[in-house]
């Protein structure tokens, strides 16, 4: 038998039973369609979360007080049980490293904001000048925080874009006195409406500068402090010179924690890979039970089609050519249900995307290569059993069988 | 040489303890353009015979050569290209698959034999043509006559030009006139050269042949019209 006349009988097999194919099409299908929607949406937040972090800019380092190893203790944890605060001093010192381009302290506190009887509770984010470039913002009207002394506490404020919109409608903004609590500033500036990003947005924030926060909300202390370095290469080295600063600043005790973008990236990456690669695990084994399903179909066909073997077994086919013939049936019903699976997974994968927009739900390459790779794989597999029985059938008693 | 020489053949079927003699030390020569009937009752060993003959079943003792081959030893797959080239079968309940069109049957024992498509077209044509099939070509078996069918069927066991012929009841489940149209058309064959062996419980289809071979018991009680003389001590004590 040629391989054309054993695939075109195979196809004539299949197509003869149309329910019994088109129901066995329909598991293999389901089972690769989960593979490709639920990986698209695993990996798909990965990208999201990762596209996130990546705005937050580009090379930068933040410092956060407190020591939050995941190496296990040192000794120094148990010398210290509380951590020095960070100040706006060691903000100050961090700038004299030479890898560091710019600096921002952050110090933030919620107050009310009030102007002409309208009152609104909102996020106080005192800071300096050179947040703007460092986070790659910008401003919309006026001017950004000036750029002086971080101890001076200069009565200024920038405002953000929908807290402008409530306060003060239409009226221009900038020159305007507001009442931040108990302390009276003069809205200098406006942010740019920002699009979405991670936590806060600048739209409800109202950005002092650092030492007016700190006497507001009267404290000494820094919520955390972001460096940028020169660039991407310097980001390691950078890192180690601030290290020592901060230790030399601290009696040779490092009681802060230094993040880099890069780490944070990879650990969200690395855990939302690992998910996307369970769920696509998950799937797969939905295509484990297809598998069975299909070799109990193929049993069935071949109790079904015994007369059909013995017949062809008289007409001299070998036990070759039968074994063949239900293994290219078992692979065309897997292909078919792969293709079809395929299709249906990506029509749900377009559906996620029209539905979450921000969420780029596309199934990674490797996860439909797996997908249609394990259908096949298993179809075949679960054709051997089936196939075998067939060939092995007795020729005499086949006939027999009516 | 005779075509088909069977010497001692015995097959025994095990069913749990008990067992079957279906053949009992047959021994027969057949030659090649014969027309034989073997006939007796039910359960006398008739179609294990045959299946013998056309290398579906296996002897338990004994040999099996045909055309000067012994074919008892060869291997499945050997068998089973004897079985392609050699041999037709004809069957009692047609065996047609059922979601092939006529010619598509009649196609099997070629697509079997590995030859190309444009080349079985016209040998089925021609087929379907030989046996007044040709408006039937397309024509799947329920939209068959039970005549149709057989014909069908016969045109596929003689695809390949077998040399001998097996039917098994081939008029049994077929009316008095299809039979006999069946019946002329398988002597037709033999008349062409190619040995007949049908299996049959009809006396007069009996008749008609050259030879009949009387079976009881899985032993052959009578050898009558063959060409040798007629062995009326065929069974061995
Ligand atoms: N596969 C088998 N297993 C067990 N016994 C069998 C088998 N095939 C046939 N037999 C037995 O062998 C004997 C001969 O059977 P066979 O089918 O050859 O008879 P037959 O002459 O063709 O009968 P009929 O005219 O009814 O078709 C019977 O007793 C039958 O029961
Ligand atoms: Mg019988």
């Amino acid at each position: 038998m040629t391989p054309t006349d054993t695939l075109r009988f195979a196809t004539r097999a299949a197509l003869g039973y149309p329910l019994r194919t088109s129901l066995m099409v329909l598991a293999m299908a389901i089972g690769v369609a989960s593979v490709v929607v639920l990986t698209a949406l695993g990996d798909g937040a990965r990208r999201y979360v990762v596209g996130e972090f990546a705005s937050l800019g580009a090379n930068l380092i933040i410092v956060l007080p407190g020591r939050n190893e995941t190496g296990g203790v040192n000794a120094g944890s148990f010398i210290t049980s509380t951590p020095r605060d960070l100040t706006v001093n060691d903000a100050a010192a961090l700038l004299r490293a030479p890898l560091v381009r710019r600096i921002a302290p952050l110090s933030v506190g919620n107050s009310e904001i009030s102007v002409s009887g309208k009152l609104r509770d909102v996020m106080v984010l005192g800071t300096s000048a050179d947040y703007l470039d460092l986070r790659q913002y910008s401003v919309a009207q006026g001017s950004f925080l000036p750029r002086e002394d971080l101890g001076r506490a200069t009565a200024v404020a920038v405002i953000g874009d929908k807290i402008r919109r409530e306060l003060f409608g239409a009226e221009a903004a900038v020159g305007r006195m507001v009442r931040v609590g108990d302390t009276r500033l003069r809205v200098i500036g406006v942010m740019s409406p920002a699009g979405q990003g991670l936590g806060m947005t600048n739209d409800e924030l109202v950005i002092v500068p650092v030492a007016t926060a700190q006497a507001m909300f009267n404290t000494n202390t820094l919520f955390r402090i972001m460096v940028e370095a020169r660039n991407r290469d310097a980001l390691g080295p950078a890192q180690k010179q601030l290290e020592d600063i901060l230790r030399t600043r601290r009696n040779g005790e490092l009681d802060v924690t230094l993040i880099t973008q890069d780490a944070v990236l990879g650990t969200f990456d690395r855990i939302l890979g690992a998910l996307t690669m369970g769920v696509a695990g998950i799937a797969a084994i939905s295509l484990a039970v297809a598998g069975i399903l299909v070799m109990n179909v193929m049993l069935v066909a071949v109790t079904q089609r015994t007369g059909e073997i013995g017949l062809l077994k008289a007409l001299g086919a070998t036990g070759r050519d039968i074994r063949l013939a239900f293994l290219t049936e078992a692979a065309l019903l897997s292909i078919a249900g792969a293709l079809v699976g395929y299709g249906l997974g990506h029509l749900g994968a377009w559906g996620i995307r029209l539905a979450y927009p921000v969420l780029p739900a596309w199934p990674p390459d490797w996860a439909v290569v797996a997908g249609l790779g394990t259908a096949l794989g298993t179809g075949l597999l679960f054709g051997v059993l089936p196939a075998r029985r067939a060939s092995k059938l007795d020729p005499v008693q086949a006939l027999a069988k009516r | 040489m005779a075509q088909i020489e069977l010497d001692g053949i015995e097959r025994i079927f095990t069913l749990g303890d008990s067992k079957v003699h279906a053949l009992n030390a047959i021994s027969l020569t057949i030659e090649a353009g014969e027309y034989v009937a073997v006939m007796g009752p039910s359960g006398s060993g008739k179609s294990t015979l045959l299946n013998l003959l056309g290398l579906l079943d296996r002897p338990d003792a004994g040999h099996y050569r045909l055309e000067g081959r012994d074919v008892t030893t060869l291997s499945a797959d050997e068998q089973a290209t004897v079985r392609r080239n050699r041999i037709g079968f004809v069957f009692q309940s047609f065996h047609l698959v059922p979601r092939l069109t006529a010619a598509e049957n009649i196609a099997l024992p070629l697509m079997l034999a590995g030859m190309p498509a444009s080349e079985r077209n016209t040998r089925v044509l021609r087929a379907l043509k030989d046996f007044g099939l040709q408006t039937r070509a397309d024509h799947r078996p329920e939209e068959l006559s039970g005549g149709q069918r057989q014909r069908v069927a016969i045109a596929r066991a003689t695809i390949m030009q077998p040399a001998v012929l097996l039917a098994d009841e081939p008029t049994g489940n077929l009316d008095r006139h299809t039979g006999q149209e069946v019946t002329a058309l398988l002597e037709e064959l033999n008349a062409g050269g190619t040995t007949l062996i049908v299996v049959t419980h009809d006396p007069s289809m009996g008749e008609r042949a050259r030879r009949r071979l009387m079976m009881e018991d899985g032993a052959l009680r009578q050898d009558l019209g063959g060409e040798q003389t007629a062995e009326p001590g065929a069974v061995r004590p």
